[in-house]
């Protein structure tokens, strides 16, 4: 079947979205951006593809007569599966990369490769545990989670085997570049798909077929559309490229139709777009001379912090007095945070002082593009951050009264969404144009 | 008396960067500009220095002064990539970093002894004529440079047209200040008696040159424009913005770049810029504020890749508002020098031109406007957010707004800019077709 696609390249994250042939989103895929753009925007189509495919897996369990219940757990039991088995094929290549790295420093650290061994082989053994049903997982990338798990292990194996903790985690630097540089790292959908179905049991044959069908069905590319601040660089013809702010409009658009107004906070750039009853831009505003106020002003206050970027909300939800900082710029408000710690300020208050500090530039480039009109649309990392939506709640109500404040969960895959449509409506164009000829 | 103007035996012509013959002729006016300042000391000629908006180069012609014009000096320096070091010495001297950059890079310049943008000597002016206040960085301007030099200076107060209008109050107040103070400080500083039949002469010069230059300008509503009415247009109000209006050479450049256009109508031509002809006009712009002169061909080509032709803008405008109707009338010499004065765009008040800009909009067929904004140009940039919104809304057509700086390269961000105006034009692309694209 064929399928169109729309990918963000973002400073952050690269985002794919997959719709079937009706314009429906069929899937969604999430990476780290890095500085192999190529590499980020074919591991988010991937992904994109995969979920796309178990979506579809998910209607074909449906028409073999599976009742819903029984369909999600089966859908779940796979998918828990199937990460598993991507897992491991990713920390193969992990593995083969650190013993590389290992066996040039073997003259220097005595027994630094049999360490690493040991690591990755308490790693394979956790990883039915790390995706056993009601399993947390704090992040779904695999430098998220190998990551953490290998620097924890090597911490321990480190104190009982004398072997340099840094020279452990400057392995893993090394490696983990290697294992996201190599874009079949993840492995094919079918190995994966089929090993996780073959792993349930027997009585559940129907369930096996229809993986092997979904898996063996093709996938063809009707069309594609990239966008993003890395969207130069994207693998895609000049005519297949769109502005963000468009791509934004027009997502937002597609997931709350009645959207005016979209603010969108990404890792370096904030963007405020009125978009009318079609979805198309009729004004924008970026910021242009300074990032102060964009997702990396909350990355830099993290690692100030020695916090995980996905902490900093919640923690600052629970503050009961939020500190006033007037700092818009990154480095001073980091300085200010610094004092702020010093003079026994507690750090959900400060923090809930910086988020408002965000918003309030997110407001003042909303006036200059046109103020808020409702319904008001938020996307972005940024919205998935509580500590910023709630500020951002407030600081509306304040300054233009009662609206309706659309955040999806989906948010993040807004841009690519909209570049999908635009995708999918090339595709139709062309169609037509065919079918009247 | 005629004088004819050959073209530049020593220009040789750089292959990359096409000009017009009429291009070629402008650079040599305004390199002969540039000798007759070096050899002023020797020609035993008084030198002065005059601001482009509401310069009186007709009167200082009667007292014979050379004529040197600081804001041309500062963007001469920033084409040629040497403004970023006058402004960090000018910032080491005490200048603030939101000081105008046009200012600074002159007071740089200065410190670094009498050598002007072409590398010939450029002498330390004898008289400081402020002929327009309706900046008022420009009154401090001369304050520093007569503080730091000392030299003569005398001051014409043009009031601001709060009303939109002249009022006769204005005229007579204007008219008695060039009697009692302007005309015979420059009678003192040069020596020479002022004789009113001289400048009647040089005003008719000014009115032909004036005629040619407002046909060249609204060339640009022919469809394909022949010209390119802010990047190509700035080339052609250099001499008549400078030390040429009044002289027969402007009158005969003005003659031959008309006869230039009029050809390139009837050949249905687009307008030449560095990269080539364009032969695709695929969006109609008019722009409003000043442009960036360090990266001056990077942004246009920004425009030229986007198949953006630039049909009109207000900066090409502030040498003279006389596409509206003004011209010099010599049967009443002192009160047209006073209109003039008066009537600078940006002693023009916001209605105005929101009124000039809109006006643009429509009789120039323009798809859209946009504002190039530059923070340390308050004389510009102080309200044109109102303007943009005001804009919009009377024609109807989408306003762009982009940031940049004049002389400071710092503050360009080619990759931000680029951004923008890729949005912007996709914006206008995806309006014409409707939510199509």
């Amino acid at each position: 079947m064929n399928y169109t696609v729309g990918v963000d390249l973002g400073s952050t994250t690269t985002k794919a979205v997959v719709l079937g042939e009706d314009g429906q989103v069929m899937g969604r895929g999430i990476t780290n951006s890095r500085s192999n753009y190529d590499v980020a925007c074919q591991v988010a189509m991937s992904e994109a593809l995969i979920h796309a495919r178990f979506s579809l897996l998910d209607g074909e369990l449906e028409r073999v007569g599976l009742a819903p219940e029984v369909r999600a757990r089966r859908l779940s039991q796979l998918e828990r599966g199937f990460r598993a088995q991507q897992y491991l094929s990713q920390l193969r290549v992990l593995a083969r990369e650190l013993e590389r790295f290992a066996s040039r420093l073997a003259s220097r650290s005595q027994g630094l490769a049999e360490t690493v061994e040991r690591i990755v082989s308490e790693m394979e053994a956790e990883t039915d545990g790390l995706y056993a049903e009601g399993a947390r997982r704090k992040s779904d990338f695999f430098r998220d989670l190998a990551g953490s798990r290998y620097l924890a292990l090597a911490e321990e194996e480190a104190r009982r085997a004398g072997v340099s903790f840094d020279a452990l985690a400057s392995l893993f630097d090394k490696a983990i570049l290697e294992v996201e540089s190599s874009s079949d790292a993840a492995g094919r959908f079918e190995d994966h798909a089929l090993a996780a179905a073959a792993g349930m049991r027997q009585s559940d044959q129907e369930v096996a077929a229809a993986v092997e069908r979904i898996a063996r069905l093709e996938l063809v590319q009707a069309g594609s559309v990239g966008t993003g601040y890395g969207r130069q660089r994207l693998p895609f013809p000049e005519a297949q490229i769109r502005s963000e702010i468009l791509c934004h409009g027009l997502g937002a658009h597609a997931m709350f139709p009645a959207t005016r107004t979209v603010l969108d906070i990404g890792g370096q750039d904030t963007k405020a777009i009125q978009v009318d009853d079609q979805g198309i831009v009729t004004s924008f505003q970026m910021n242009d001379r300074c990032a102060a106020g964009c997702g990396r002003y909350l990355g830099y206050i993290a690692d100030e912090m020695s916090l995980g970027l996905h902490e900093l909300g919640p923690l600052a939800c629970t503050s009961s007095s939020p500190v006033r900082i007037n700092s818009t710029c990154t480095v001073f408000a980091g300085a200010e945070l610094r004092e702020r710690l010093s003079l026994g300020e507690k750090r959900e208050d400060i923090l809930a002082g910086l988020h408002r500090a965000i918003i309030l530039r997110a407001m003042s480039l909303l006036a200059r593009s046109g103020g808020v009109n409702d319904e008001f649309t938020f996307t972005g990392g940024v919205a998935k951050n509580p500590a910023a939506v709630g500020a951002l709640r407030l600081l509306l109500a304040e300054n233009y009264g009662e609206l309706t404040i659309n955040i999806s969960e989906d948010s993040i895959y807004t841009g690519a969404l909209g570049a999908a449509l635009f995708a999918w409506r090339d595709v139709q164009r062309t169609h037509e144009r065919q079918t009247t000829v | 008396m005629t004088t004819n103007i050959a073209p530049p035996a020593s220009a040789k012509r750089p292959p990359a960067v096409q000009k017009e013959d009429a291009m070629w002729l402008q650079k040599e006016l305004i390199n002969r500009n540039y000798s007759e300042l070096a050899s002023a000391r020797a020609d035993n000629r008084k030198v002065s220095a005059t601001f482009v908006p509401g310069n009186l180069n007709e009167l200082l012609m009667c007292f014979d002064f050379a004529r040197s014009l600081p804001e041309t000096n500062a963007l001469q320096n920033g084409m040629r990539k040497k403004s970023g070091k006058f402004i960090m010495d000018a910032e080491r001297d005490g200048q603030s970093e939101d000081v105008c950059t046009y200012v600074k890079a002159d007071l740089g310049m200065m410190m670094g002894g009498e050598v002007g943008p072409t590398g010939d000597p450029l002498p330390r002016p004898d008289l400081l004529l402020l002929s327009y206040t309706g900046c008022f960085t420009f009154m401090k301007w001369f304050e520093l440079i007569r503080h730091k030099y000392g030299c003569e200076t005398v001051m014409l107060h043009v009031p601001y047209q709060g009303e939109g209008r002249v009022a006769p109050n204005m005229r007579d107040y204007v008219v008695r200040q060039l009697k009692e103070t302007v005309i015979p400080k420059l009678e003192q500083v040069s020596g020479v008696k002022f004789d009113i039949d001289r400048l009647r002469q040089y005003m008719r010069e000014s009115v032909k040159a004036e005629d040619d230059l407002v046909a060249v300008l609204q060339s640009a509503k022919h469809r394909p424009s022949p010209i390119d009415g802010y990047f190509g247009a700035v080339y052609y109000i250099g001499p008549i913005f400078t030390a040429f209006r009044g002289t027969p050479e402007a009158t005969q450049f003005y003659a031959t770049l008309r006869a230039e256009i009029e050809e390139r109508i009837k050949a249905g031509a687009g307008p030449v810029t560095p990269e080539g002809e364009m032969t695709e006009e695929k969006y109609r712009i008019v722009v409003e504020g000043p442009p960036n002169w360090t990266s001056f061909r990077q942004f246009w080509k920004m425009f030229v890749d986007e198949g953006a032709v630039v049909v009109a803008s207000t900066y090409t405008k502030v040498g003279g508002v006389y596409d509206l109707g003004f011209r010099h009338d010599p049967t009443h010499p002192l009160e047209t020098l006073a209109d003039y004065c008066l009537g600078c765009y940006t002693n023009l008040n916001l209605p105005s031109r929101v009124d000039m800009i809109s006006r643009y909009v429509k009789e120039y067929s323009a798809d859209g406007f946009l504002i190039n904004s530059v923070k340390s140009c308050n004389s510009f940039s102080a309200g044109q957010l109102h303007i943009l919104r005001e804009v919009e809304k009377r024609s109807g057509r989408p306003g762009g707004f982009i940031e940049s700086d004049l002389v400071d390269p710092r503050y360009f961000s080619a990759a931000n800019i680029k951004n923008r105006l890729e949005s912007y034009f996709q914006m206008l692309e995806q309006k014409r077709l409707g939510g199509a694209a």
